[in-house]
């Protein structure tokens, strides 16, 4: 059925669909009204049978979402930013003890400087805690993905992140087509679990593991995660034969079957760079996308196979890892890194800064030119930058970088110094 | 389920993990010797049948009782309890009142009619027993048991000895002696009375026996020279108490007067001064050279005697008995503690004196006993009660000094199996003695606070005029209460704190009346289970690699 | 008291069991057949007082849900014994997940047992002092004003026994620790510090707090069993005496626990709806003198020059335990 509605709306119908046995929820913006959604449907008590609890922090939502899921309920939760950081060791853990709980994380920068604006630096902290990870580029996207999340991170046996930009999609309206209840019980099976807490079969979860076996474990959680490679793609068949639309898979490329130069990018901003692309191939340029839709596990042989003509690849990300470089990037070089093919990498959208096609039009263009820097920020204002390096240059107590910043481009009125 | 690696485990797969290799020293049970059993001259396992009486299996009780001495009822009156001296428990609030219980246990048996079981096999030997006392008696009961024809020849017109000549009614009402010789003889015993041995060895070859043991208790009373005039009336505690055996009570009962002084200051002195005070005596006073403190009786029978109206007159020596009175010179203790005269005398109105100064054993039946050694008055025995002479056995106030009824069964019981042990041609050996459980082996924290049950006591009144038994019985809800009471020193008493407080579980509980093991593969050797016993049961000792 | 105590059985009135009482009375340790929650071959130190207050609790607790209890775990001595790889000690469903999460992992099994219709099915969580009043008090505070269906025992040793005895929050005054050194002006922990969480507990209304320790077990049990009577959030903290952190003998971990009882040390009581309801008054009072020297992380006050200053400050804690709690109350 289509719809006109809110990005965490149509996530929180999703998830209900999915009929979800625990959903816990610790509020941070931009997460806020998925959870109020979902907590809305249980309370009002369209969705039945299920356990809406509110918590007192993030930690907590992780570990009561570990616990229900390793009691055997289809477990839901959803958060951002600092809450995601706040319940990183609880993350590690879920992955670790193998337990498929879906969650929503609204992306959002961050801090310090606290920032409430989108970027993609909070999921990609978590890179490396075991979940799998899925990138939404819209509203229909995310609503879709949550539903294949569940088959997905149930199948495996492995937890799953939707990530989808926080404020960008999150606070969006827009229309959506929300699938039936016939039909998401038609593509997602009663939850199974592989392993619960059962007085009739006893077990001991989450043992102390040394030396002796440690890698083994860690081997095979790789092993597993990398199943998701294959399972991906047959579940977005399966999910287009059902709801009759193309979502998820390993990631999309666009118009680039010719392209010299292709951008690989994650997320909302596919759409504007979609556009701008679409503008310069109007104007001849040989350019495409490829958009990632599952970041963990890393697709690395179809990055390389989608890539694998283009003379150069730019990479434009909402991350950053300071002080090494672009993460989505390195995972990408690492994937093309046989082939001869001219890898940048741009930060972009940090903190929420507005990514424009004009912006983009004048960053592909000095790609294809030649132009381009192996690592640039887009819309950087060197300006600024310089004259604080400077004054750090100089003193030592240059005073906090942020503020400083704030008031060289003028948002702090000068004269309060 | 599909267990992931490493992650998710079986349950209680630890088992695998023997953490007995942890261990030191291993934690052991063992019975310790309670001090109770170790005082009891009859060497009864006392804390054995408190514990079947503290579940009222009372029958049980009993005959674990009568293992060691048949005559609960009578001990249970006529004992002076020096199990009850020696309890652990009286550190805690007072001792255990065992004896009160064993007399219950007594009691009970001759109310239910509980016999005791005839041996299966007889041995095809035959004993002869000399003298129905609490020794012979015992001794009969022992060798029958073992399947020995026992043949108890006593001098006397009844069978029980001292205790029937000897101890008056209103400590052991004689019905209560009646049946517990009864049961003796109804075990196959042949008790032929008015039967005096004069001559041992003649009598043995008589009867065929093949061995003999000899109880002829202590019947001779032990005279002191006083000055008497004809007029007055000089009898010795023996007879007196003897002549209230008679066959018709009140023809034969003494004529000691009004005024009754009995001399002497053992048990037997305060029974006649009691029993002259109960047949009318107005005046009952016990004179002894030395201080109530000194006195050999008992305190609680002095006690006793003094609340029915005896009279005690201590630190004094009778000189003269003369008309109608005495002539008593008072004493004091010397720095050593021994009475001094002092040359200053008094005199004493009494119709009659008692002279209860001790007794000795008619030994003259031995005269031609050869190997047979006598010294001061008593027979010489090897530590398994043989004289001298092979085949011949002694014991009770003729073998030893300390006379009591207790001793004497002791003694009975000990000869009988040693006798038994010379019949088949070996040696007897008691087991070693266990370690003692001494208090600081308890973990008291365990005992809840219990007072000692009082017993019931007859009214002043009756205990001054009849002969009626003083000292009540307890009834069943408070005799249960005092086996209770027990601390079960050094026997473990199932308890299950060994099986609770087992960090590892190493403990295993074999069920009601089978005690525990423990499971070394498992045991750290922590010694919780030490520390814990209650009853001192456990003890730790070092692993030997 | 939540349980009446047998007083016309003098022998083995406070022992674990009792074979003069009737099947249905004794306790549930003294069963032959009992579950053993936590199996032989876990690797506590000997004479640890944590795995036997486990298996006193866990054990009741099964007693209480016919079998049909799962358990979720904190970090710490009880998690790294029980169940190193290849071997768990657990006979029950048991989950370690973090240190500081025990109670919200138990939260969210609640959730699904009820979501799923099991209600027979029970939840306990469990946790040292560690993981109960420092990291994990959060996620227990959390779990207790909702008032969700778990009952949570902390197994109380004073400190951080897993990591090499540090300080924690429930650690004693005085107390020497790994990070509480017995050097300085004042040495071992500091006075005035330190939290009770079976007070903090009560705060919250929960239906039920108890505390107990592993001297006492015929009360703890009657604790755990009560507790199991109870729907909602309940909290057992139990005092297990660790024969590494505080310096004793192994065979004295009961002997301890029952000083630091009869000297008022400890407080044992119960309450509900925040109100206390019960003692477990003191035996046979004891200066706490009698439950500091025994133990070598007080060997400090008992030098050459006994500190008789510090003694005193101790002996005015348990005074004011006795006086707060009426620990003086009638012997039942």
């Amino acid at each position: 059925m289509l719809k006109q509605t809110e990005g965490s709306h149509a996530v929180a119908e999703a998830v209900a669909l999915c009929r979800p046995e625990v959903v816990c929820a610790y509020p941070i913006s931009p997460q806020t009204h998925i959870v109020e959604g979902v907590g809305e449907l249980v309370k009002s008590g369209e969705l039945r049978n299920c356990e809406f609890i509110n918590v007192e922090s993030e930690f907590a939502a992780m570990s009561v979402a570990i616990g229900s899921s390793a009691a055997g309920a289809r477990t839901y939760t959803a958060t951002a930013s600092q809450g995601l950081l706040f319940m990183a060791e609880a993350v590690f853990n879920a992955s670790g003890l193998g337990l498929p709980i879906v969650m929503t994380v609204a992306n959002r920068a961050i801090g310090a400087p606290i920032n409430i604006w989108n970027d993609h630096t909070d999921s990609l902290a978590m890179r490396d805690s075991g979940w799998l990870q899925l990138f939404a580029e819209t509203n229909q996207e995310a609503l879709d993905l949550h539903i294949q999340a569940f088959r997905l991170g149930e199948e495996l046996s492995l937890p799953v992140m939707v990530c989808m930009d926080g404020f960008i999609l999150t606070h969006a309206y827009e229309r959506v087509d929300m699938p039936t209840q016939a039909q998401v019980d038609a593509y997602l099976p009663p939850y199974s679990p592989r392993q619960v807490l059962d007085p009739a079969e006893p077990v001991s979860i989450g043992a102390m593991v040394g030396p002796e076996a440690f890698m083994e474990v860690r081997y095979l959680a790789h092993a597993k995660q990398r199943q998701a490679l294959e399972r991906m793609p047959a579940y977005a068949a399966e999910f287009k034969s059902i709801f009759g639309r193309d979502s998820g898979g390993l990631l999309h490329s666009y118009r680039a079957d010719d392209a010299e130069t292709i951008v690989v990018a994650m997320g909302s901003v596919l759409g504007t760079i979609k556009d701008t692309v679409d503008e310069m191939r109007a104007a001849g340029d040989k350019i495409g996308v490829m958009g990632l839709t599952l970041f963990r596990p890393f697709p690395s042989a179809q990055v390389r196979d989608a890539l694998q003509h283009a003379k150069r690849v730019v990479v434009l990300e909402k991350s950053f890892s300071i002080g090494a470089g672009g993460i989505l990037a390195t995972n990408v070089r690492t994937a093309i890194s046989a082939l001869p093919i001219d890898t940048y990498t741009v930060g972009a959208g940090l903190g929420g800064r507005a990514i424009t096609k004009r912006s983009l039009h004048a960053l592909f263009r000095g790609a294809i030119q030649g132009k381009l820097e192996f690592l640039t920020f887009l819309d950087l204002n060197r300006e600024v930058v310089d004259k604080q390096l400077a004054r750090e240059a100089q003193k030592r107590r240059s005073g906090p970088i942020a503020e400083n910043l704030l008031r060289d481009v003028g948002v702090v009125a000068a004269k309060i110094v | 389920m599909e267990k992931p690696f490493a992650i998710t485990l079986d349950p209680g797969s630890s088992l695998a993990n023997r953490t007995g290799s942890w261990r030191t020293y291993r934690p052991e049970y063992l019975d310790r010797l309670p001090p109770c059993n170790a005082a009891c001259p009859a060497g009864e396992n006392i804390q054995a049948w408190l514990f079947n009486a503290e579940s009222g299996d009372y029958e049980k009780a009993w005959r674990s009782l009568t293992v060691n001495n048949p005559l609960p009822a009578t001990m249970g009156r006529v004992c002076y309890h020096p199990c009850e001296g020696a309890c652990n428990r009286q550190h805690l609030d007072a001792s255990v009142g065992i004896n009160s219980v064993e007399r219950f246990l007594g009691d009970e048996a001759i109310k239910r009619g509980w016999k005791f079981v005839k041996p299966e096999k007889q041995s095809g030997k035959r004993v002869l027993v000399v003298g129905a006392g609490p020794a012979g008696l015992s001794a009969a009961y022992q060798l029958a048991l073992l399947g020995h024809a026992v043949s108890i020849y006593e001098a006397g017109p009844a069978a029980g000895g001292m205790m029937r000549f000897g101890i008056p009614k209103y400590r052991l009402p004689r019905d209560v002696l009646d049946s517990e010789i009864a049961r003796i003889v109804d075990l196959g015993v042949e008790l032929r009375l008015n039967t005096h041995v004069d001559d041992l060895k003649q009598a043995m070859a008589e009867g065929r026996f093949d061995a003999c043991f000899l109880g002829v208790g202590a019947h001779i009373a032990k005279r002191a020279y006083i000055p008497a005039g004809d007029a007055n009336r000089v009898l010795d505690a023996v007879s007196v108490l003897r002549s209230m055996e008679g066959a018709h009570e009140e023809e034969m009962k003494p004529l000691l007067g009004r005024r009754v002084v009995v001399y002497g200051g053992g048990n037997t002195a305060i029974d006649v001064a009691r029993t002259a005070k109960r047949l009318g005596a107005e005046e009952s006073i016990i004179v002894y050279r030395r201080t109530r403190e000194k006195m050999p009786a008992h305190d609680f029978e002095v006690e006793e005697a003094l609340q029915e109206g005896v009279m005690m007159k201590w630190l004094s020596t009778i000189k003269e008995a003369g008309e109608g009175e005495l002539t008593v010179e008072k004493m004091a203790l010397d720095e050593n503690g021994f009475p001094q005269p002092t040359g200053e005398y008094e005199t004493v109105a009494a119709d009659s004196l008692v002279l209860a100064l001790g007794q000795d054993a008619d030994l003259s039946l031995l005269g031609k006993v050869a190997g047979l050694v006598i010294d001061q008055g008593v027979v010489q025995v090897d530590a398994a009660m043989m004289t001298g002479c092979p085949g011949v056995f002694a014991g009770g106030d003729m073998a030893g000094n300390d006379r009591t009824v207790t001793v004497a069964v002791g003694h009975g019981k000990k000869a009988a199996r040693a006798i038994d042990a010379w019949l088949r041609g070996g040696k007897y050996e008691a087991s070693p003695k266990p370690e003692m459980a001494t208090f600081e082996r308890l973990n008291t924290w365990y005992y809840s606070d219990a007072p000692k049950t009082v017993r019931p006591v007859l009214d002043i009144i009756r205990r001054q005029s009849t002969f009626e038994e003083v000292l009540g019985g307890l009834d069943e809800t408070n005799a249960q209460f005092e086996a209770r009471r027990c601390l079960s020193c050094g026997n473990c008493f199932e308890c299950d704190n060994c099986y609770g407080v087992c960090p590892d579980n190493a403990v295993i509980k074999l069920g009601p009346g089978k005690r525990f093991v423990f499971n070394y593969d498992y045991c750290k050797g922590c010694g919780v289970c030490v520390a814990e016993c209650p009853c001192g049961a456990i003890r730790m000792v070092p692993e030997e690699n | 008291m939540s349980y009446q105590p047998i007083s016309f059985y003098q022998t083995g009135t406070f022992t674990v069991g009792n074979r003069l009482l009737a099947p249905d009375e004794r306790s549930v340790q003294a069963q032959v057949k009992r579950y053993n929650s936590l199996n032989s071959g876990h690797r506590a130190c000997q004479g640890c007082g944590e795995a036997l207050g486990a298996r006193y609790a866990i054990d009741a607790a099964m007693e209480a849900a016919h079998g049909q209890l799962i358990a979720a775990n904190a970090t710490g001595c009880l998690e790294v014994f029980s169940t190193p790889y290849p071997e768990t000690s657990w006979q029950i469903p048991w989950v370690h997940s973090l240190f500081g999460n025990a109670a919200a992992v138990a939260t969210g099994i609640a959730a699904a047992l009820k979501v799923k219709g099991k209600h027979d099915v029970r939840v306990v969580a469990q946790g040292g002092d560690g993981g109960t009043t420092d990291i994990g008090f959060g996620c227990l505070s959390g779990m207790f004003e909702r008032n969700d269906d778990v009952l949570y025992i902390c197994y109380d040793n004073g400190g951080y026994m897993n990591t090499g005895i540090q300080r924690s929050s429930a650690t004693p005054p005085a107390a020497r620790t790994a990070t509480t050194m017995a050097v300085g002006a004042e040495p071992g922990n500091p006075f005035g510090q330190g939290k009770f969480v079976p007070a903090i507990a009560m705060a919250h209304d929960i239906p039920y707090v108890a505390t107990a320790t592993v001297a006492d077990l015929r009360d703890l049990e009657a604790k755990v069993l009560r507790a199991m009577e109870i729907r909602g959030a309940r909290y057992i903290h139990i005092l297990v005496p660790c024969p590494l952190g505080w310096g004793t003998a192994s065979g004295d971990t009961i002997k301890m626990a029952r000083l630091a009882k009869e000297t008022g040390f400890f407080p044992v009581f119960e309450a509900e709806q925040g109100v206390v309801t019960g003692v477990l008054p003191i035996r046979k009072k004891l200066p706490v003198e009698e439950f500091l020297r025994p133990q070598k992380r007080y060997a400090h006050l008992f030098g050459k020059q006994p500190k008789v200053d510090v003694i005193a400050k101790l002996q005015a804690l348990a005074d004011r335990n006795i006086r707060k709690y009426g620990l003086l109350g009638e012997e039942h």
